[in-house]
């Protein structure tokens, strides 16, 4: 049997296949991503459905359920139910890591940390608010205003031993920031560590609200991102954040096993 | 009843009425004048049965309640915003007190006309922005002012020479508004009127414990109208009286299991007040068969309670009950001074702990399944502690959630975001909605 999740983020567009015909643990049969080039949602999911169907060599009719979740899940007109990121990660994560009970999940838009019970469902949340600099779209702003990619930023960021603290609490003013470092000459690299300092500083306040409890896993595309990774394990006080091999695809996974179990 | 309600239910039948006194309330604030009367104004936490034992054509406008009423116009809240940001005060202050300073700037009641001028300021401290507030309504209104210090500790912890210090104030109070107004305090009015304080509040206090039955005969939404009366006029004989006639409507409706929310499948709190202008809110939660039973807020801004032999919570004993009789001011004032530093939402100021307390009894009293949080930017005053009330309340291992927003300003509230964490946390219960 097949089954789709479709997470719908406030950038991409993800789907994940999953075979769950045979014996043990469901398969991934397929992973796929677009950046929908305009604002009709619905078109998206369309075309990034079709478009992983076929390269699966799939039609629609071929698969029994599909879930959608992400910021735009609504647009997902052709799914049978629609379930939050928060349940939707939760159950990706506990198909990687069984033993995970704190996820952080660092997306473009929203930052948030998820408690779970170990079967794979959310107890406790919290997300940032109306604000983006708990999010990865923050530190993509302050990439561009270093003008490195966002790779280039993150292996730029671990090579700095600096300290040095951003006072601002919003994206608009922590850019302000980093062009007087700028200006004042400070290395990229420095800067790159401030940036994502502040960054794993904010998200980390929003975890400790649900606890930080053993496994801690980190999914999201900031996942992408080795010098926000090492900034959380600094700012959590912890050795080890556990990385899922498919990061950005753990909620559109989430998605794909819950319309499984729902099937059943 | 359709398939998917599982209980019955009917329209309040006093709806009408409470929204008529409401009305009444503001419109006599606006005429008083025009009979003789006198203007006052202050919070809804003032002790408004000194001003009221100065005669029955003595009318007030409480601040916080009248700028709950504006931001349902959120064109006109903005306005008196605005006004109140042009006038050089900041965004991030109380936005009740921006809506009422900038409705008095722009010279707009959001009644009908111009915003009445009071005739003088009678005004309790234990918020933050209390004194402030109407130091520069008297400022600009030119008025006479007087403020009570009620922040002498926690209820529990209340000492003899305490509540003397809220009640000496009492009497000073009295001296403020015969000079103010040439007027003489009517000893029997006063008694009168502070026993119908303690009629309002302990029988609000009743009809809210009302709803700990299954199904809940009100929902919280439905509270906010009613409860506001008591911010209104508590120490008025329509006030008391009308909270009497809606104890015997819900009594009667918990006995035929008339339910608010006939899909009530799951109970929650909230707490703070609402952001006003998206009260559907609410309604959205009942699309998952989720329904406010209440909280603090609606409980304990006026409720005045006390625990029961049994160990339940319910409205405070009236004195008299007790065989205290008030036979003279000063009786009557210390014994009003003690009944309101009882105030379950003035405990928190003090400690964030007193107010966890409180509500994890509300949890465990009214079979709540659930907290949702209102991060209140709005109000510092009731939002103080409240990430330490999150915490004792998950430590309690009771689900919850928080959400950011303002009672006043819409700027501060995002309505798809929150409906997010809605559908996040109904799923944590174990809710999940259908597709379309």
């Amino acid at each position: 049997m097949i089954t789709a999740g479709i997470d719908m983020g406030s950038r991409t567009v993800k789907v994940v296949l999953i075979d769950t015909a045979a014996a043990g643990a469901p398969s991934v049969k397929k992973t796929h991503l677009i950046f929908p080039g305009d604002l009709d949602g619905d078109a998206a999911a369309d075309k990034a459905y079709d478009e992983a169907l076929n390269s699966a060599g799939l039609k629609r009719d071929d698969v029994s359920s599909v879930f959608a979740t992400g910021a735009g899940r609504v647009m997902v007109n052709f799914a049978k139910e629609r379930v939050t990121e928060m349940s939707a990660g939760a159950k990706g994560v506990s198909y990687f890591y069984p033993t995970a009970r704190t996820i952080v999940d660092v997306g473009a838009e929203e930052g948030r940390g998820i408690k779970t019970d170990g079967t794979g469902k959310a107890v406790d949340f919290a997300g940032n608010e109306k604000c983006a600099a708990g999010a990865g779209s923050f530190a993509e702003a302050m990439s561009r205003a270093l003008q490195l990619t966002l790779k280039e930023f993150g292996d730029a960021s671990l090579r700095s031993d600096k300290t040095i603290p951003m006072n601002a609490q919003c994206t608009v003013f922590a850019e302000s920031e980093v062009v007087s470092l700028i200006h004042s000459s400070t290395p990229k690299e420095d800067i790159a560590k401030a940036v994502l300092d502040a960054v794993a500083s904010r998200v980390c306040a929003m975890v400790r609200r649900v606890g930080i409890d053993k496994d801690v896993v980190l999914i999201g595309g900031m996942v992408h991102n080795a010098g926000f990774v090492q900034s959380l394990k600094t700012a959590m006080d912890i050795d080890e954040i556990k990385l899922p091999e498919f990061p950005e695809y753990v909620a559109a996974l989430g998605c794909a096993l819950l319309a499984a179990e729902a099937k059943h | 009843m359709t398939t998917a309600d599982l209980y019955p239910t009917e329209p309040l039948k006093l709806w009408g009425k409470a929204k008529q006194l409401r009305e009444q309330y503001y419109q006599n604030y606006a005429s008083a004048h025009e009979r003789g009367g006198l203007r006052w104004s202050g919070s809804a936490w003032a002790l408004d049965a000194i001003p009221t034992a100065f005669g029955d054509d003595v009318y007030s406008l409480t601040g916080e309640p009248y700028a709950a009423s504006v931001s349902h116009d959120r064109k006109f809240a903005k306005e008196c915003m605005d006004s109140a940001e042009a006038y050089g005060f900041a965004r991030d202050l109380c936005s009740y007190m921006r809506i009422y300073w900038g409705g008095m700037h722009l010279d707009k009641y959001a009644f009908g006309g111009k915003f009445p001028k009071p005739d003088f300021i009678f005004q309790t401290q234990i918020c933050c922005s209390h004194s402030k507030w109407y130091q520069h309504v008297a400022q600009v209104e030119k008025v006479p002012q007087f403020y009570l210090d009620v922040g002498v500790g926690p209820f529990k912890e209340l000492t003899t020479d305490r509540v003397e210090y809220v009640a000496n104030q009492l009497h000073d109070g009295i001296a403020f508004i015969e000079k103010a107004t040439g007027r003489k305090c009517d000893d029997e009015r006063l008694i009168r009127a502070i026993r119908n304080e303690m009629r309002s509040t302990s029988r609000w206090a009743d009809i809210c414990a009302l709803n700990k039955a299954k199904p809940a005969p009100l929902d919280e939404k439905t509270m906010y109208s009613l409860y506001v009366l008591a911010t209104l006029h508590k120490s008025s004989q329509w006030c008391a009286d009308f909270y009497d006639e809606l104890y015997e409507e819900v009594k009667d409706r918990v006995a035929r299991g008339i339910a608010a929310v006939p899909n009530e499948r799951c109970r929650l709190m909230s707490d703070t007040q609402p952001p006003w202008a998206f009260l559907k809110i609410f309604r959205y939660l009942e699309t998952y068969g989720a329904i406010s039973i209440g909280s603090l807020y609606t409980f304990g801004l006026e409720g005045i309670w006390e625990e029961k032999p049994d160990g339940s919570w319910g409205g405070r004993t009236l004195p008299w009950e007790k065989g205290i009789e008030m036979k003279d001011r000063d009786t009557a004032l210390r014994l009003y001074a003690d009944w309101n530093l009882s105030k379950p939402q003035w405990q928190h100021f003090y400690n964030p702990q007193l107010k966890t307390e409180m509500m994890l009894r509300i949890v465990k009293e009214w079979g709540v399944d659930g907290v949702m949080l209102h991060l209140n930017r709005g109000c510092e005053g009731l939002s103080l502690g409240i990430m330490e009330n999150r915490l004792g309340i998950a430590k309690a291992g009771v689900p919850i959630m928080t959400f950011e927003g303002n009672m006043g300003d819409e700027r501060e509230f995002d309505e798809v975001r929150t409906q997010a964490r809605v559908d996040a946390f109904m799923e944590q219960l174990g809710l999940r909605k259908k597709a379309a």
